[in-house]
């Protein structure tokens, strides 16, 4: 498709490419070249804070996994076997940090494009849709989010944490995660008018992060507790990369991938209904 | 090019845009005239398919931009009131990718970006990001930018708003180039001197209603006298003034700060109310303008 588009210039002639097909009202097909702009602001942007990103996950690894994790004995894997306490907090922290990153990039960032940057504005001026913006800007948070991934990754596996082969889907898997959450997150950014309101979603991350089973298992809460908790996306985000890491393969994780592809589409909808009723209306 | 029946925007209970008509024809020069508010930058919008009408039949290029929004919007290049760059990136990337939103071909932009920075004088300025540009550059960076697509209608709303005279007449210039390589203008101004320049043919627009349709002069023949005559006797007295000339001239129109006297000869009827005994603090006589037949129109004067 982008080889064909590449040759020709006349706007009209690419935008006639896809007249009379489903959702050419607010699809062009051209997510890339939002993904394109993203790295051209990309090489200006602040390192400090690329770097924290895979920074922070690495610190809590150490803090938790090997400062606490001394003093903790007995911990297991879902088939019973023995394992370190940071082979067990490293995949949710895996999981949190593809949660965070998708959720800063989905919300700060796209908050001041929104209302500050107005670049939405713009970009919907052209032949672009609210389709390609939003796949755009969610792209670009999950090829951040492989980033992150990868480099913790390599963090984890020369310290013995990913027992299994398995583990290397950890890395698709975290993508999976940032994909649903960044599809949601960008979203609900577009209700928010203010910066005091863009705390509220910290308000509502921190505490799943602490209570989904990030640091011990579910099973210590009452009954009513759990079903509430299985019902968070950071807890089959957690189940889901603590099974790869650990080799604990079973069909029930296909359960988990259906969560976020649901996540991921009706995020995308939602979304995309969101960027027609404020910059379209 | 443009067809335009019935067409109407709705807020809530606020109606922006009236039931208007009109059309516009391929390599015209059309003016939406009016003072802020009268509904002209939420007709562009509506034109330029970023907004959604709620009534009435819009046909742009053939096609309905309710359904083909991206397909239209492939054919103009959009010049918005407020210049609302790319600040993360560089004078010349905010060309480049703009035209990459379009789906246009590196090579191709490649060559173009250097043409459309020469055209916008800014080639000197083409590495510096655009926070550092000056107003009347940002302006004319919007403009290179809409012509990015090669685009067969240029939109462009208010576009010298916030300019200094020099930088707007430069504006003038390129725009009278465009017109003659046969782009469609479509243009919104609440100037009058901007309007009477550029437009062969426009609308006025006051509260979301169409109130004259035709070219500059058409109108001003129609709805105005050839010259005015422009009298000051100071606040307190006009309205007095005003009643002692008032048969003066074909019409007068007394406003608080002076009054207007309509009239062929603008000179003769200065020398009139020289003969009544009175003396204007300041009088002076001009050519009628578009303003004088929004005022004719409305009552009102376009910029207060």
């Amino acid at each position: 498709m982008s080889m064909i588009h590449a040759s020709v210039d006349s706007a009209i002639a690419i935008a006639e490419k896809r007249s009379g097909k489903i959702g050419a009202e607010f699809y062009a097909g051209r997510t890339r070249s939002m993904i394109e702009r993203a790295f051209m602001a990309f090489k200006t942007s602040s390192w400090i804070i690329v770097l924290s990103g895979f920074v922070e996950p690495v610190f809590y690894l150490a803090a938790f996994g090997f400062g606490l994790g001394q003093f903790i004995d007995g911990v297991t894997d879902t088939a019973g076997n023995p394992i370190s306490y940071a082979a067990f907090i490293a995949p949710a922290l895996l999981a949190t940090s593809a949660m965070n990153g998708a959720i800063y990039d989905s919300t700060w960032n796209v908050f001041f494009k929104m209302h500050f940057g107005k670049l939405y504005q713009t970009i919907l001026q052209t032949s672009l849709g609210t389709l390609d913006v939003a796949l755009g800007e969610i792209s670009w948070a999950l090829l951040r989010g492989l980033a992150y991934a990868i480099g913790f990754m390599a963090v984890m596996a020369p310290l013995g944490l990913i027992p299994s082969w398995w583990g290397i889907l950890a890395i698709p898997g975290a993508v999976l995660i940032a994909f649903a959450f960044a599809s949601i997150g960008m979203g609900v950014t577009s209700y928010l008018k203010s910066f005091q309101q863009m705390n509220w979603v910290n308000f509502f991350l921190l505490p799943m992060f602490l209570f989904s089973g990030t640091f011990y298992p579910l099973d210590i809460y009452p009954e009513w507790l759990q079903r509430v908790i299985e019902a968070l996306p950071l807890w089959h985000a957690i189940q889901l990369e603590r099974a790869l890491t650990l080799g604990n393969i079973s069909p029930d994780l296909l359960w988990h991938v259906l969560y976020f592809m649901v996540m991921i589409v009706g995020g995308l909808y939602f979304t995309t209904r969101r960027l027609n009723a404020l910059f379209l209306r | 090019m443009i067809i335009a029946r019935g067409l109407t925007k709705k807020y809530d209970d606020f109606v922006a845009v009236d039931g208007i008509d009109f059309e516009v024809k391929k390599g015209e020069s059309f003016g939406l005239l009016g003072p802020n508010g009268a509904g002209k930058s939420t007709t562009m919008r509506m034109i330029a398919s970023t907004s959604r009408r709620t009534g009435g039949e819009l046909t742009i290029l053939g096609k309905d931009p309710n359904k083909h929004g991206p397909e239209i919007r492939a054919h103009l290049g959009v010049v918005h009131q407020q210049d609302n760059h790319d600040g993360e990136l560089k004078t010349w990337e905010n060309l480049y990718i703009y035209g990459r939103y379009f789906g246009l071909s590196r090579a191709f932009l490649k060559k173009k970006v250097e043409e459309l920075l020469e055209f916008a004088q800014l080639t000197e300025k083409r590495d510096v990001k655009v926070d550092q540009l000056s107003g009347g550059m940002k302006r004319r960076l919007t403009i290179a930018r809409g012509l990015v697509n090669e685009p067969e209608i240029l939109m462009l709303d208010e576009p010298t708003t916030g300019l200094d005279p020099q930088a707007r007449h430069i504006l003038w210039d390129r725009l009278f180039r465009l017109k003659e390589e046969g782009v469609t203008l479509v243009i919104t101004t609440h100037y009058m001197d901007e309007a009477e320049q550029l437009c062969d043919r426009l609308i006025v627009m006051d509260k979301g209603k169409i109130m004259a349709e035709g070219s500059p002069a058409a109108l001003i023949k129609k709805y105005s006298s050839k010259e005015v005559l422009e009298v000051r006797f100071g606040s307190k007295n006009n309205a007095d003034a005003a009643k002692k000339i008032a048969h003066l001239g074909d019409r007068i129109e007394p406003l608080p700060d002076r009054i207007l006297v309509y009239s062929e000869d603008g000179e003769k009827v200065l020398k009139q109310i020289h003969k009544l005994g009175l003396e204007p603090q300041t009088s002076l006589v001009r050519r009628s303008s578009l303003e004088d037949v929004f005022l004719r129109l409305t009552g009102r004067t376009l910029v207060d």
